[in-house]
């Protein structure tokens, strides 16, 4: 066997290892409760979900890429976080904050072109992103106050602003108590590429850029290194002279900025108005994602793309009496058995060096 | 005393519980220095497997019964994971508290909305006789006086048996703990264990005390990171981690109580309340805030309010051990 096809093994084994779990998870649903559908159901509701009268349908294949522009901005973000040593879970805030930025700066109404008005809307909410990452930075680097707890913390509170902001000054003017914003003005709205196609040019554009200048400025530049050496000890980093805090802002900022067009792309092309939830839990898959691929930023499109067409498959499922809520157990299964087969293979991997060691030992005593 | 007064605090009581009983698994976890960042997650999954199991058997008790047990679950993943894989105790936390609350979503599906009895009323005798005292601590359910035994009962095996040092001592210098004969891992799974079970017994006081029932999204999503946030504010001591959780109790229960008013506060700004307070919390036990705050006593008084006040976290709270 060659050296190559043994590692490519050895790398896929914990995906194999997860898959199987998984299908075990869903016979064991089958066998022992109400659930009537089996693994392989499921995964004809996966197919479905991409596909019409047996093949590949555009629109919805759209419908999944709509999605997938989002998941991909976030998850390019996080891998910057994650790279410089952060568990940014303040992500959804950003998200959020994104969206409420861009929707301010569309109710404005400054001009009728969307010429103007489109990237002023994205640039707004890069900076209402940034800002509210930088809340969840300077809480840390400033106060001492863990990401994890900052970031949940802000979350909510982003939640609560943009029910306040809809119940408020955003509210439908022939209503009195709404569940979402006035619409959205046109001039900012991001528009399909056609109704058979369903997905904005613009952020299919901004998410493919996100993900080659992440992965080019992570692997080839000063400020890659940089982030790196912090995320990785921050103290030694400081004493090398990498500018820590700064450095930890900077991916703070930088990811909230594309978590913001993230949560823009939701309210300026999917929702066209501004609603509770409007995120979709988005940011938490991200999160997903991110610790799936690790610091290969690289994986994201792929692997983004797979969460997409799982949870997208949520309506498929309901056909076959699954509740969607499967979608994020799947999820989540996926990345916690990846992760443990990873640790479980690291682990027999280290034992065997070791065997080989113990076994090379007398050898070296003898020749003492 | 007012009766709407004593009825507000009796309520505090009663929703203080499964925070305190939260973080008071937390506190038994992160003292061995395993940190289950799952909370927020297995908090729902054992309301829900309470809950669940109470409907199937007709008895609230096999159901928190269930609950410790889907708690402790989570928690032996999370040992098995750092300990014996080596994975990062963050990364693992993380994960499980997004799996788990959506596995609650799933598996609570058929339940939700249903109804059961919960845990019975169970006045104790005598005690809730005392006036105003005893409405408001001793009128409630057995869970409640399980919470204020849990309290004592931890700081006492923390602070005052040879088996509670030990396992601080896992918690701050598994290296010395090890090199005196402690089986350093080995306490670890166990304290992880007991840990999960009690945020599990949590889980079941929301769902079977609390609020009795299911409702998706549930009740106390959020409520796990607040547990978690509360066991930092309380220093990792187990009488200033109730007060914690009795704190955040107070001020749900006060904003509970404003918004049954006429006064115009909007609900969202009473909903931010208690995450704007976990911030203000967090910044007073880390930046220093304290030290500042006790300049203003005189000298004498310092060390003594600093032993009170002081919140360093175990040392070794995240970190590896590998013995031998």
């Amino acid at each position: 066997m060659s050296k190559f096809l043994r590692q490519t093994l050895w790398t896929a084994l914990p995906f194999v290892g997860a898959l199987l779990m998984i299908v075990i998870f869903l016979l064991l649903l089958q066998q022992f409760t109400a659930v009537e559908a089996g693994p392989l159901d499921v995964l004809e509701a996966f197919w479905k979900s991409i596909s019409s009268r047996g093949e590949l349908s555009l629109r919805k294949i759209g419908n999944v890429i709509e999605f997938w522009i989002p998941l991909v901005l976030v998850s390019m973000g996080l891998v910057v976080t994650f790279r410089a040593g952060l568990w940014n879970i303040g992500i959804e805030g950003q998200m959020i904050f994104g969206g409420i930025f861009a929707t301010g700066m569309a109710f404005l109404r400054i001009s009728d072109s969307p010429l103007v008005m489109v990237p002023l809307v994205i640039l707004s909410a890069m900076l209402g992103g940034a800002l509210w990452a930088l809340l969840v930075g300077l809480l840390k680097t400033k106060f001492g106050v863990n990401e994890i707890f900052g970031g949940v913390a802000l979350n909510a509170i982003a939640s609560q602003i943009t029910l306040q902001l809809i119940a408020g000054p955003w509210r439908p003017p022939d209503s009195d108590k709404a569940q979402y914003s006035d619409d959205i003005p046109g001039a900012s709205m991001l528009h399909g590429i056609s109704p058979d196609f369903d997905v904005s040019l613009v952020a299919l554009i901004i998410a493919i850029a996100a993900i080659v200048l992440v992965v080019l400025a992570l692997n080839g530049t000063r400020w890659g290194l940089n982030l790196k050496a912090t995320g990785r000890n921050p103290r030694s980093a400081l004493l090398l002279g990498v500018p820590v805090t700064a450095t930890s802002l900077g991916a703070l900022a930088l990811c909230g900025a594309l978590a913001g067009i993230g949560g823009a792309h939701r309210v300026i092309f999917t929702e066209g108005q501004v609603a509770g939830q409007f995120t979709g839990g988005i940011g938490f898959i991200g999160l997903l994602v991110v610790l799936l691929v690790g610091m290969r930023g690289a994986w994201v499109p792929l692997v983004a793309l797979l969460f997409t067409i799982i949870l997208n498959a949520g309506t498929q499922l309901q056909f076959i009496n699954l509740d969607s809520s499967l979608t994020g157990v799947l999820q989540g299964m996926l990345v916690l058995m990846v992760m443990l087969f990873s640790g479980l293979r690291d682990r027999w991997q280290l034992q065997q060096s070791r065997k080989v060691k113990i076994a090379a030992t007398p050898q070296a005593e003898g020749a003492d | 005393m007012n009766e709407e007064l004593l009825n507000v605090l009796r309520t505090l009581v009663l929703s203080a519980t499964p925070l305190t009983i939260a973080a008071m698994g937390e506190t038994i976890t992160e003292r061995a220095g395993v940190i289950n960042l799952s909370l927020d997650g297995s908090l729902a999954l054992s309301a829900v497997t309470g809950f669940g199991v109470a409907i199937f058997t007709g008895s609230p008790e096999i159901g928190i019964l269930a609950a410790m047990l889907a708690g402790a679950l989570v928690a032996l993943i999370i040992a098995l994971a750092s300990i014996e894989l080596r994975l990062d105790q963050v990364a693992i936390g993380f994960v499980l508290t997004l799996l788990m609350a959506d596995l609650a979503e799933f598996v609570g599906v058929p339940v939700a909305g249903q109804r059961v009895n919960g845990v019975p009323y169970w006045p104790l005798p005598i005690l809730s006789d005392i006036p105003i005292i005893g409405r408001i601590f001793f009128d409630h359910n057995a869970l409640v006086y399980i919470s204020y035994l849990l309290v004592i009962g931890t700081w006492f095996w923390l602070f005052r048996t040879r088996a509670g040092h030990a396992h601080r001592a896992i918690g701050e210098r598994p290296e010395s703990a090890y090199a005196r004969g402690t089986r350093v891992n080995f306490q670890r799974y166990i304290y992880t264990i007991i840990g999960g079970s009690l945020v599990g017994m949590a889980g079941a006081a929301y769902s079977l005390s609390v609020r009795v029932g299911w409702t998706t999204p549930p009740s106390m999503l959020g409520d796990g990171w607040i547990a978690l946030a509360i066991v930092i504010f309380g220093g990792w001591h187990p009488a200033r981690v109730m007060l914690g959780a009795y704190l955040f109790a107070g001020l749900k229960a006060v904003a509970g109580a404003i918004q049954s008013t006429d006064l115009a506060i909007p609900v969202t700004l009473l909903n931010t309340l208690p995450w704007v307070l976990m911030i203000a919390t967090l910044l007073l036990v880390s930046s220093g805030g304290v030290e500042r705050l006790l300049r203003i006593f005189p000298r004498q008084m310092q060390y003594r309010l600093r032993s009170i006040l002081r919140s360093d976290p175990p040392r070794a709270l995240g970190q590896r051990f590998d013995e031998g």
